[in-house]
């Protein structure tokens, strides 16, 4: 039996991606970083910012996204979001560029601590792409 | 009773009207397809946002403590009006329609005592509300310097409504918005986004059972905020493929009309040329007659 199953990766403005071939992703979900392989449960859960990973018998493909939501039902991933960027094409000064608007948003100091911890993530994630 | 001259005047200048009208019925046109492509591209967002929204309600521990958001400040007294219309004119009914269920709204909330907040967002609906409701109008936005629907705009919007509720300025939010059903056909909508209403598609809701992660209560209070924005976006899109095509067929009215009156300006031109040229041959003749 095949193990591949489906996602499909939308934001508000258009569908941004959508593939019937994959194996396994990893998103980087609110309390950490998840896989998900064909027949995981029904999960509804949101994401930090971080690294899509997605996996199919003949590459590999990653994404930086800023938040987001995902559902996996009956081997349909949907991933919602309102930020994607294809790592292939994002370069170098448009990582600069986020980073240094996260490091501002980082030094407010009236932000709840929810968002500082978002805000940090983002941070860790764009030193490791730069 | 004009003269030749003024006739001819007349249609040429009903004729380069008749150019203009023709010209923005074709830039319409163009605009309008591609404002129906963004409105189908966006769609598959708001559903699954919707859906998962009616998921996580249906499956919400305890409703006392659900997010304000979703169930509202349990009170009905200030209430927040979103009137969304477009920045330009010369599109038919297009903003009056959505002011005129706008102000019907606002009518019946006033009758009830309760105390109204107004935002505008397009310049249009400002300058057709600010006459009579001048004082109400917490804040008016305009987006005319972006040239086509972005999500940007909208989360804008979205926060500054959610940044008002958190102020605990309002208790209801109400947006007005034309919902596009066909190019002849827009009909104005009011859709209440605070407290939600999840009632509207039940029918979809499932009764899977989903793990969350973190807790549904979590979860929601973050995508409660996302919906509000994403439901302005949809309406934005909804309003702007509205808009052209309530402007196509204005204008598609406005050419058939200027193509009447050069028709009934030319038979005139031409009856009075006639009757002109009858008038001389009568005087050459009788001038003639009397020698």
């Amino acid at each position: 039996m095949s193990e591949e199953f489906k996602i499909e990766i939308v934001n508000p403005e258009n569908s941004f991606l959508s593939r019937e071939d994959v194996t396994e992703v990893v998103v980087p979900a609110f309390e950490g970083e998840m896989g998900i392989l064909k027949d995981h449960i029904s999960i509804i859960s949101f994401l930090k910012p971080g690294i899509i990973k997605i996996f199919s018998k003949s590459r590999e493909d990653n994404y930086y996204v800023e938040d987001g939501i995902v559902e996996f039902k009956n081997n349909n991933l949907s991933v919602l979001t309102s930020s994607i960027f294809n790592i292939k094409d994002i370069d170098k000064d448009k990582i600069s560029e986020l980073l240094a608007q996260a490091e501002e948003n980082s030094k407010n100091s009236d932000i709840t601590d929810q968002n500082k911890y978002l805000v940090d993530q983002k941070i860790d994630v764009l030193k490791t792409l730069n | 009773m004009a003269t030749l001259d003024d006739l001819k005047k007349r249609i040429a200048s009903v004729k380069s009207t008749q150019k203009i009208t023709k010209a923005m019925k074709m830039v319409a046109a163009a605009k309008l397809r591609r404002a129906q492509e963004n409105a189908e591209k966006g769609r598959p967002y708001s559903e699954k946002m919707n859906n998962i929204i009616l998921n996580l309600s249906s499956g919400i521990s305890d409703k006392e403590n659900a997010p304000k958001l979703l169930s509202g400040t349990g009170e009905d007294k200030v209430h927040l009006c979103i009137v969304l219309t477009s920045d330009r004119g010369l599109c038919g009914g297009f903003n009056t329609n959505i002011i005129k269920k706008a102000k019907a709204y606002f009518q019946k909330i006033s009758d009830e005592g309760k105390t109204l907040k107004i935002i505008t967002v397009g310049s249009k609906g400002y300058d057709q509300l600010k006459r009579v409701y001048k004082d109400d109008i917490i804040e008016r936005i305009s987006f005319k310097d972006s040239k086509t629907v972005n999500y940007l705009d909208a989360e804008k919007v979205g926060k500054m409504i959610i940044e008002n509720f958190e102020k605990e300025e309002f208790d209801v939010c109400t947006i007005f918005y034309n919902k596009f059903k066909n190019v002849i056909t827009q009909i104005p909508q009011e859709q209440q986004i605070i407290p939600l209403k999840t009632s509207e598609a039940e029918e979809n809701s499932s009764e899977d059972n989903y793990e969350f992660e973190p807790d549904e209560d979590e979860i929601l209070s973050n995508l409660l905020p996302k919906n509000i924005s994403t439901q302005i976006f949809k309406a934005m899109l909804e309003n702007s493929a509205s808009e052209q095509g309530s402007r196509m067929s204005a204008m598609d009215n406005a050419t058939r009309n200027a193509g009447e009156m050069v028709d009934k300006l030319t038979i005139e031109y031409n009856r009075s040329r006639q009757a002109a040229i009858t008038k001389e041959l009568i005087e050459i003749i009788s001038g003639a007659e009397s020698l």
